[in-house]
């Protein structure tokens, strides 16, 4: 019998106890999840975006499943920061599981605002600014489009804390690579790739579109390769970046992948939806691949995807 | 119409306690009891003591169905039947129009197989306490969830009549259980072939006049209810409904469910979710112009959805 592989990552000066941490909008805080899995055993929780004020969000439908995946249009419905201090806070500082701040605005002041908010929240060890939420009325709101908006916002929100700030960035764009180093020139600690990507679903019967706003974010197993691409192209330009990476992981495998590919550690998010305790389940799945491989340390996996030297560069991408 | 709220950002009102405390969910591998056709419906008699024993009428569970290219999400079934008692006791039993992969899969479920259940969910009716006539009104199987609170109603000493309403005689939801059940029933089909012809809201007046109903439950297609609450609401009468809207996780977390509702104090409105603060809302609060657009717009400019306009992975308590 080995020993038990060590599953803790470190990430600078933040440590997680599993690389598997529950995804942004698709666990709350962890309140409702609290009956259907054991919150002591996730590696962390990115809570839903909050923004400045109150957001109602988008009309319904507000989802469509579609082949592996589904589409979400929700629009960052929240109650606000005050709400969130008020009603949250508390909870987030009872856990004892580490706990990441998702941040979400319309412009660079929003983010500040909301930032020195939650900043000294007990029990809060990051902040993730969501600047890549494809739900919002305009595609120009969509920072982590543009290199030069997305650093603006990472650069104004790291003057205000000395918590490490991952930055969520799209797939949606020509260079993920360029968006990221703004990112990091701008100051972020690490990045959490990727968001939904903007979809679009139609009603073959009544011609309608499926979502009420049309279009919507699509997430679940559909995506996985996308995340698995950029996390692949990000790391590799800055190996010593930390990488969450995100998109459609509902298996230990999936997981694996993505730290293969150069994440430090993942983020649960659809699955969650229809298998709660999705987090702790893949969590020992990678305990069990560690001691089947004969691995000491879960961050023996990153980055360790073996591409033949000849096409580790492909010639179409200058990034 | 009369609900023009001001758009002001005002979620308090409606959102206070929404989460400050979550009631225990169950999870369970439950067993098929038996699976059978019901008329045009499919009914899942499933062993689950634990979820029986929370459950109240009105809430829902969650079913898995297998994950693959097609779906991956939970299907919401709305609770018909939570024996706690006698030879079923244990039992829950749900009823749903396989129309989907989802439903359609389950609907092939067998005896002595297995399915994973989350539940129960959802906030259930609530009972009358002063009151004793009650209506309850369903259409389609969206009458499930009434049989299991008739029960509960008899059990408080109340009146339930019941309303039933479909498009033939055999979408009828259970009109035989119905009659043992009900202190009194009344039918309506769109094409007559079981008692009379026309819709529930064609038959509610004369029946709010005879049973002289001091309170309405609802359940049913979102326009029948908006015609319920409407009619409630110019008579006064209390109405509970239970909606249907598109979800992903029935948890609370994914905040695709939501139905516009007014705060209480008459200032503002929010969105709020169906899984966790509803399926069962009352109907003087929902914003129906808002949720489901102005009357004689949207819905009725919508192509036919067939059947009873049930779209797989939409709940009000969930039944497809």
């Amino acid at each position: 019998m080995s020993e038990v592989a060590s599953l803790r990552v470190d990430l600078g000066e933040i440590s997680l106890p599993t690389p598997v941490l529950a995804a942004s909008g698709c666990f709350n805080s962890g309140r409702e999840m609290a009956s259907l899995v054991d919150l002591g055993r996730i590696g962390g929780i990115v809570t839903k975006s909050v923004t400045l004020g109150p957001t109602k969000g988008l009309p319904t439908p507000r989802m469509a499943e579609t082949a592996s995946g589904m589409l979400n249009a929700i629009g960052l419905q929240n109650p606000g920061v005050d709400q969130f201090l008020a009603k949250e806070a508390p909870f987030i500082s009872s856990l004892g599981t580490p706990v990441i701040i998702s941040v979400a605005g319309t412009s660079v002041e929003e983010f500040c605002q909301v930032t020195l908010r939650v900043r000294d929240i007990p029990g809060v060890v990051a902040i993730e600014a969501n600047i890549s939420c494809p739900n919002v009325e305009r595609r120009n709101q969509v920072f982590a489009c543009h290199a030069d908006q997305a650093a603006e916002v990472i650069g104004a929100m790291t003057r205000l804390t000395t918590l490490p700030i991952f930055a969520k960035l799209t797939a949606d764009v020509t260079s993920i690579t360029q968006v990221a180093e703004g990112c990091v020139r701008a100051g972020a600690f690490g990045l959490s790739l990727i968001n939904t990507l903007l979809g679009m679903a139609i009603d073959t019967e009544t011609f309608r579109p499926k979502l009420g706003a049309v279009t919507g974010g699509l997430s679940g197993p559909a995506i996985r390769p996308v995340a698995v691409r950029c996390v692949y192209e990000v790391a590799r330009a800055f190996p010593d970046l930390p990488i969450l990476g995100v998109g459609g992981v509902v298996s230990p495998a999936d997981a694996i992948e993505l730290m293969l590919a150069g994440a430090w550690a993942v983020q649960v998010g659809t699955a969650n939806f229809f298998r709660p305790e999705a987090t702790v389940e893949i969590t020992e799945g990678i305990g069990e691949f560690l001691a089947r491989k004969g691995l000491g340390s879960v961050t023996e996996l990153r980055g360790r995807v073996d591409v033949p030297e000849r096409v580790a560069e492909p010639a179409y991408r200058s990034g | 119409m009369s609900n023009h709220p001001a758009d002001g950002p005002k979620p308090t009102a409606v959102a206070a306690g929404s989460t400050t405390s979550t009631p225990t969910v169950l999870h369970s591998r439950c067993e098929v009891l038996s699976s059978r056709e019901l008329g045009a419906y499919h009914s899942l008699t499933l062993v689950a003591p634990e979820i029986a024993e929370a459950s109240r009428p009105g809430q829902f569970v969650e079913i898995a169905v297998p994950e693959g290219r097609d779906i991956l999400l939970r299907r919401p079934f709305s609770i018909h039947q939570a024996s706690r008692r006698g030879g079923w006791a244990g039992t829950l039993e749900v009823v749903f129009d396989a129309i989907g992969p989802g439903t359609s899969w389950l609907a092939e479920a067998k005896a002595h197989d297995v399915l994973d259940v989350i539940g129960p969910l959802g906030r259930p009716f609530s009972y009358p306490h002063d009151l004793t006539s009650c209506l309850l009104v369903g259409g389609g199987y969206g009458a499930a969830p009434l049989y299991f609170l008739a029960e509960e109603l008899r059990a408080r000493n109340k009146l339930p009549h019941l309303v039933l309403g479909a498009r033939d005689h055999d979408r009828v939801f259970k009109p035989i259980e119905g009659k043992r059940l009900a202190s009194s029933i009344v039918i309506a089909t769109e094409d007559g072939s079981l008692g009379l012809r026309g819709r529930v809201t064609d038959v509610l007046e004369d029946a709010l006049e005879r049973t002289a109903a001091q309170v309405v439950y609802a359940c049913g297609p979102n326009p029948m209810l908006r015609a319920i609450a409407e009619l409630c609401r110019s008579r006064g009468v209390p109405c509970q409904v239970s909606v249907e809207e598109r979800m992903a996780c029935g948890l609370g977390v994914c905040w695709t469910c939501v139905v516009p509702v007014l705060a209480s104090d008459g200032g503002g409105w929010w969105n709020v979710r169906a899984c966790v603060e509803g399926p069962v809302f009352n109907a003087a609060r929902v914003w129906w112009d808002r949720w489901l657009g102005e009357p004689g717009t949207s819905e009725t400019a919508m192509p036919p959805r067939g059947a009873a306009g049930r779209r797989e992975g939409v709940v009000e308590a969930g039944r497809p």
